[in-house]
């Protein structure tokens, strides 16, 4: 997902003169082909995140579109003020590629591990946040993000997912995805957590629960109205993402639910890592594993639900007593 | 070392009495700094850059960035006094119907970045700058810093990266009034030796009494200061400039309500000032 990321910058300056790229010390050998052929447009910068976003921003503001480079902490951490005050309150058109979303730098632990980073940056005003599922997806969101107005932050997974979205089905960025359609359950999902909501519909089936699918590469603009068509026929709705369950997709659907006043109430699990940073090493899988993102969690999820949904009003409020 | 003991004509007066009155108009205002930044701002603008105030999105204008945008209030009255909005405007300031606020912000005519937090501008003007010799335009950026603004990491980090572009279209002013909010910079941060540090930087060096008008013109007809480095201008300023009983007052940095009777005795000062 990183390499057709960054692949797809080159293609796009090559179209567009107004295409840059900034890396912030990135790996040796970076877009060399880029350095070598546009290096007027290439900037291997410090490691310097809050200079280089207002540089940037400056850049931006006289109608070039900088595609920046670092790892997804030392943007949405580090360098937030400047996200805030440079790109987001000067609408800045500038596309922040943030390697590493989620639990992928597990090995380097909690100082590299992005957790947090959908919810603040989803309260920004102006902030369009993009989480696609794996390259091919990456590679559609990235053709529409050179005329897309305003700062973007377009975070990526560890590389070499396995491929789950289907062309045929589009993509626009603000746009949710119905993957797949379902009467009893609804698994909504963002990133390559795609994959687990699809493999958990998939084993669901069997056992006669028919759950759908809903993608949302777009955690800001959130697609309300994809969001809530999907619910109308599910009883239940499980979250799925790859970041703290404070603020995240699971967040922005609760309180799109609680805010719809849906009749009959639709019951919600989200699945997400807890409030709690990672203690253990290991690898984006294993910590995944260790928090429960993971097909067995949805499918366990959705069932369970789904089961309080049948549970008689006398025999619900006996198991909160007990 | 240039001192700040220029004394002040009848232009500068006239700009101050306009900042005390759109002070007396919002009841509040970073005084200090507007007194202490208004000759930098105003050879600027009578004498050096090059804008259109009917079309303030001109292409060809050279770009100006108030970092340290808490001084807003000289940069407003320079602009009114440039035409690039009415000067009615002064006399709404901070009010909720009125086009500016306690910090410059870019949907005002004239202002090319909102600022206020500290140590942002300076990396927005490099952008600038890159962006003119992407283009091969002719346009120069200036960027006014605060000496207590220097405290952040971020003016340091673009000091480093505007060095290695060689961005010598851009010049710093560092308006340096020795002084920020809690007392003198000498004691809160010191960043002495100031000069010496934007050297090592790698940055040509100049300075100058940053309320002396003939001089500020002639350090601005130098630039830049040096082929293929950017220049900065240490400017030696007067927190408070103007006014015996505001001068180096560090009371007068920032007030958040002010009298009428205030505004009166300020306006009177500025009459018989010397």
């Amino acid at each position: 997902m990183r390499q057709t990321c960054l692949n797809m910058v080159y293609e796009l300056a090559k179209r567009d003169p107004r295409v840059l790229f900034i890396g912030s010390d990135l790996g040796v050998g970076t877009l060399q082909q880029f350095k070598e052929e546009m290096p007027e447009r290439f900037f291997m910068e410090g490691i310097s995140e809050a200079n280089l976003l207002g540089m940037a921003a400056g850049l931006a503001l006289e109608g070039k579109i900088p595609y920046v480079n670092t790892i997804a902490t030392f943007f949405a951490r580090r360098a937030f003020e400047q996200i805030v005050v440079d790109l987001c309150l000067h609408k800045a058109n500038v596309r922040l590629i943030a390697n590493g979303g989620g639990l992928v730098y597990a090995p380097l632990g909690p100082t590299h591990e992005m957790i947090e980073d959908l919810a603040i940056l989803r309260a920004i005003p102006n902030m369009t946040v993009v989480s696609p599922a794996d390259a091919q997806e990456m590679r559609r969101l990235m053709l529409q993000s050179v005329d897309y107005p305003g700062p973007m932050y377009i975070r990526l997974a560890k590389g070499n997912d396995p491929v789950v979205t289907r062309e045929e089905l589009g993509f626009r960025i603000g746009k949710a995805i119905p993957m797949r359609r379902g009467t009893d359950a609804l698994i909504v999902t963002t990133g390559i957590t795609l994959r687990h909501g699809l493999e958990a519909a998939d084993r669901l089936a069997p056992q006669g629960i028919q759950a759908g699918v809903l993608h949302v590469p777009t955690i800001k603009p959130l697609d309300r109205d994809a969001i809530l068509d999907a619910l109308s026929g599910a009883k239940a709705v499980v979250t799925v993402e790859e970041h703290t369950v404070v603020g995240g997709l699971g967040s922005a659907v609760a309180e799109l639910i609680a805010e719809a006043g849906m009749s009959p109430a639709r019951r919600l699990k989200r699945i997400g890592i807890p409030d709690c940073f990672p203690e253990e090493y290991g690898s984006q899988a294993s910590l995944m594993e260790r928090f429960g993102i993971t097909t067995e969690a949805l499918i366990a999820a959705v069932a369970e639900l789904l089961e309080g949904t049948r549970a008689r009003p006398a025999q619900r409020m006996e198991a909160l007593r007990s | 070392m240039p001192t700040a003991s220029a004394v002040l004509d009848q232009r500068a007066r006239d700009l101050r009495k306009t900042i005390v009155r759109a002070m007396g108009a919002g009841g509040r205002g970073h005084f200090g700094s507007a007194f202490s930044i208004l000759e930098i701002l105003r050879v600027l603008y009578d004498d050096v850059l090059r804008f259109d105030a009917t079309q303030p999105k001109w292409p060809g204008r050279d770009r100006f960035i108030l970092s340290k945008g808490h001084g807003c209030l000289a940069l407003y009255a320079v602009l009114a006094d440039k035409g690039f909005f009415p000067a009615e405007e002064l006399f709404k300031f901070c009010q909720k119907d009125g086009l500016l606020g306690g910090h410059p912000e870019i949907r005002i005519p004239g202002v090319e970045a909102s600022t206020g937090s500290l140590g942002h501008g300076l990396s927005i003007g490099i952008g600038f700058a890159l962006n003119a010799r992407l283009d091969r335009a002719p346009s120069r950026t200036f960027v006014v810093i605060g000496d207590g603004e220097s405290n952040e990491g971020a003016i340091w980090e673009a000091a480093l990266c505007a060095c290695k572009h060689r961005l010598e279209s851009l010049t710093a002013i560092v308006d340096s009034n020795k002084q920020q909010s809690y007392g003198p910079t000498a004691e809160v941060l010191n960043l002495e030796p100031l000069r010496d540090k934007w050297e090592s930087f790698g940055w040509a060096v100049a300075e100058v009494d940053g309320h002396d008008v003939d001089a500020l013109r002639g350090v601005f007809a130098r630039l830049p200061l040096a082929p293929g480095r950017p220049s900065v201008i240490i400017a030696h300023t007067v927190k408070g400039k103007g006014i015996a009983f505001t001068e180096h007052n560090m009371h007068w940095h920032h007030k958040a309500k002010i009298a009428a009777g205030e505004i009166e005795s300020l306006l009177a000062a500025l009459e018989t000032a010397p």
